[in-house]
């Protein structure tokens, strides 16, 4: 099986776009879900709380 | 001799043959002279470690004392002392350069201190050696505090600052002899930057280490952004770097890639030393200096967690910017404008976490000089990444390219945005690490704020006119399509702001220097902190 360069660069750009666009959107959501607020909340407070 | 001791005893000996022998060897005698630099290094290394291991006898420093971290602070003290010597040799060679260009005499026609010699000196010297240090003594003091975990090995972390240090004297005596490989901001030659791996790899595995070892669950925001500085700093100067020796026993070496895809590399490598050393580490600086500062915690957490993962995504594509109409693609050029532009988004999330972490504590920026340092420096970093996506558009950069505009922007995030907010660390760091209550004179902090902000904006506003005005005069055209200016009237027309630039950076090495007086007389009279316990309680009657 030969591949063009054309097909080769638009499923790495096609492709890359989707995994990207996936794994930041996974990032959103974890920094937004409501039940890690609290575990965030308390990470805010590491360098305040040092001895 | 624990293992880690003997191990650095055996490359250190085994490094030193080496230079002796690349020094008999050499081909040049710049090489002859940087391996006889090498050969006192690892000599003096291995002397190091020898007389502390005697000395200790036996006994190793405990990572905890009464269930409280014992931290390692004696790397982290060498790092700010380094920081601020190289800080005002490199300020001090930039005012130089730019005086050399308001009045060319003053290269005292010797080739050693040609521009071309100085001003990759100057850039050195400021971002790795200053900027350098600064985020060597920062990011092993933050790891270790927001892990409460002292770092570990005896050897290592002070290897990691030690070698790196001597890079620097590496690289910047080749730059005056004459050593260079010509690509900007990694003009180090291959020798250099081998040593310069080794040194990386070590401070990376110091870094993880201490994350590994500590008692807090949750990795505090800043260490994601070291250990992204880290991580993309080692790839980039790696990739970028990568060339062949012409002799093991020269200096001269030709880098692998060749044409367009090198100037690509290059520029890939060069914005994101801008986006990965220059930003990601000093944003690491200011999520953990900021609040700490303030004594509230970041506005926003998940902001901050945003702001991270936005940043990693979109910096790495923005370095086509550099190469607006040249032999590189279009489809390559526009990808990095684009990217340049999306990274307005993480820049002012940023921006706005650092700024909004002071809401409710505006008072304290009249009164704490240090804490308005950190929160200016947020400011320029807000300024000049709102320049920095401008001018990668490209019909702006079509008038900024080549001319002092670039210059301009370069040092408002430079002087305001690294300067200030490495200032405002040291400031806090230095009495924390040699426990004292403050530094010892907040009055002399307001004095170097206000001198060197006068000096960032005689910079910054001289540079603006003198590169828009460059940049129109020549693309300027008469009536009958001839360029209506020659390129030395261009040059002429610049000479007034060349002179306010370079009374700019004598203003801003002033504040540097009135804040190495500081800290001295922190160090040496600061006022000791009272330990808590010593505080007694006074009952109420």
């Amino acid at each position: 099986m030969d591949f063009s360069y054309e097909q080769v660069a638009a499923f790495a750009q096609q492709s890359g776009l989707l995994y990207f666009f996936l794994i930041f959107s996974a990032i959103c959501v974890y920094a937004l879900w409501p039940k890690n607020k609290a575990k965030f909340d308390h990470a805010a407070q590491i360098p305040l709380e040092e001895d | 001799m624990s293992l880690e001791e003997t191990v650095y005893t055996v490359f250190l000996g085994l490094l030193f043959l080496y230079c002796v022998l690349a020094a008999g060897k050499a081909v040049d005698p710049v090489f002859a002279f940087h391996a006889t630099i090498g050969a006192i290094a690892s000599a003096a290394g291995v002397f190091l470690i020898v007389r502390s291991f005697i000395d200790r006898d036996g006994h190793v420093e405990p990572a905890e004392i009464n269930g409280k971290p014992n931290y390692n602070l004696g790397p982290v003290k060498f790092a700010s002392i380094a920081a601020m010597f190289w800080g005002i040799a490199g300020f001090s060679v930039g005012i130089w350069i730019a005086l050399e260009l308001a009045y060319p005499a003053l290269n005292l026609g010797l080739p050693w201190t040609t521009f071309g010699r100085l001003r990759p000196l100057h850039t050195s010297a400021v971002i790795f050696a200053f900027g350098g240090n600064v985020l060597l003594a920062t990011s092993f003091y933050v790891v270790q505090r927001t892990s409460r975990a002292r770092m570990p090995g005896l050897v290592t972390p002070w290897f990691v600052i030690l070698g790196y240090n001597v890079f620097i004297v590496i690289a910047g005596t080749g730059y005056l002899l004459g050593v260079t490989q010509s690509k900007e901001y990694a003009e180090p030659e291959w020798y250099a930057d081998l040593w310069l791996t080794i040194v990386w790899v070590a401070y990376l595995m110091v870094f993880l280490a201490t994350l590994w070892r500590r008692k807090e669950p949750h990795i505090y925001v800043a260490n994601w952004f070291y250990l992204a500085f880290i991580v993309t700093i080692a790839m980039l100067h790696i990739v970028n770097n990568a060339a062949v020796p012409v002799s093991v026993f020269g200096s001269k070496s030709y880098v692998v890639w060749a044409g367009v895809q090198d100037a690509m590399v290059q520029w890939w490598y060069g914005h994101n030393a801008v986006g990965f050393f220059l930003t990601a580490g000093f944003l690491a600086i200011m999520y953990y200096f900021v609040p700490k500062r303030a004594n509230r915690p970041v506005y926003s957490y998940r902001l901050s967690i945003i702001h991270f993962w936005a940043l990693i995504f979109l910096y790495i594509w923005a370095g086509p910017h550099h190469l607006h109409y040249t032999a590189l693609p279009e489809w390559a050029s526009t990808l990095g404008m684009v990217f340049s532009v999306m990274l307005w988004m993480p820049s002012w999330g940023g921006m706005i976490n650092g700024l909004m972490t002071l809401s409710g504590a505006w008072d304290k920026l009249r009164t704490d000089p240090v804490l308005r340092l950190l929160v200016v420096s947020v400011a320029f970093y807000g300024m000049s990444t709102f320049e920095g996506p401008l001018m990668s558009v490209k019909a702006v950069n079509s008038l900024s390219h080549y001319t002092d505009w670039t210059i301009g922007h370069v040092h408002s995030g430079a002087l305001g945005w690294v300067g200030y907010v490495s200032f405002g660390a040291l400031y806090c760091m230095v009495p924390w690490i040699w426990g004292k209550r403050d530094v010892y004179s907040l009055k002399l902090v307001d004095w170097h704020f206000w001198i060197s902000t006068l000096g960032i904006v005689l910079y910054i506003t001289s540079m603006w006119v003198s590169g828009i005005m460059q940049g129109l005069m020549w693309r300027a055209y008469t009536e009958l399509g001839f360029l209506q200016y020659s390129f030395v009237e261009t040059v002429e027309a610049m000479h007034p702001y060349y002179v306010i630039r370079a009374l700019g950076g004598i203003l801003f090495l002033t504040g540097a220097v009135i804040m190495a007086v500081n800290l001295y007389l922190t160090i040496r009279h600061g006022e000791a902190e009272k330990p808590a316990a010593d505080v007694a309680l006074a009952p109420a009657e």
